[in-house]
């Protein structure tokens, strides 16, 4: 019988280590997408804390509660990650398992702000969007999801099949970041 | 150019798109006859000056949104979910 391996979206691809800045790929974990149907949010809200202890985050906002985290993409969308969503969600939200369809990678670094300033048109400063925050936006003319994770530290979500060119367009954006550092006094 | 986005606050205009103007979502009844429609379907006024707009936040929350823009400056004014102007019917 054969066995099927399966390979994450950037296998082969990363990680990656320009300048101080590291580019690695996330542990692939489930992704549900979650979008309450329409007055049906309270409902949601309650269900998602009595199963999984996650508030229903804001525009821009993330929660989190131990593994899982609930990240705020889009309209009257969020996207589950780190836990598998419970049934009893089911009755006020569609679900939809999006986990082979996204693509994660991590930047991190002192430098990483630097590059994804490079690629971004997003305002990326701490009070702007500080560890927790979330948007979607563009990287480099592609859409994606960008999460600060840790204060130097953002998950880039992009879509799996154009995993090649979200990690040659960050190797490129952190090769000019690194080219850019200034030299060290001899 | 700059859009407030309702939702995720003040973007640069690459992440969106834009539509017409907001006159398409005031659609005519079934039944309202050729000239309703005809009116609906191609005429629109060309101002030099404040006018109402559809975008759609394409690259950010998939928003459509009725934004005032001047169209000699092009400042934005206010920005509104189409959702909230138009009210949404499930």
């Amino acid at each position: 019988m054969i066995e099927l391996k399966p390979l994450s979206p950037a296998t082969g691809l990363l990680p990656l280590d320009i300048g101080g800045v590291t580019l690695r790929e996330a542990e692939m974990a489930a992704l549900t997408l979650i979008a309450p149907y329409m007055g049906r949010e309270a409902q949601l809200t309650e269900a998602l804390e009595a199963a999984h202890g996650l508030g229903w985050p804001q525009a821009g906002e993330t929660s989190a509660s131990g593994a899982a985290r609930l990240i705020w993409f889009g309209r009257k969308q969020a996207v589950l990650v780190g836990a598998a969503a419970s049934a009893k969600l089911a009755a006020h939200a569609a679900l939809t398992d999006q986990s082979d369809a996204w693509s994660c990678v991590v930047l991190e670094g002192a430098g990483a702000r630097d590059v994804l300033a490079r690629l971004a048109p997003l305002d990326m400063r701490d009070v702007a969007f500080p560890v927790g925050a979330t948007a979607r936006t563009e990287v480099f003319h592609m859409a994606c999801s960008i999460t600060r994770i840790e204060a130097q530290s953002w998950q880039i979500m992009g879509f799996r099949s154009m995993a090649k060119t979200l990690v040659h367009d960050l190797q490129v954006a952190m090769e000019g970041v690194a080219a850019r550092a200034k030299p060290a006094l001899t | 150019m700059r859009i407030a986005c309702p939702l995720c606050g003040e973007r640069d205009s690459r992440e969106f798109s834009y539509k017409g103007h907001a006159l398409a979502l005031e659609r005519p009844a079934e039944d309202a006859g050729v000239a309703a429609w005809d009116d609906y379907l191609h005429n629109r006024d060309n101002p030099a000056g404040l006018t109402q707009e559809l975008w759609f936040h394409d690259m950010g929350c998939a928003s459509w949104l009725v934004a005032e823009r001047n169209t000699v400056t092009h400042e934005f004014g206010a920005v509104r979910l189409a959702e909230d102007v138009k009210g949404a019917k499930p």
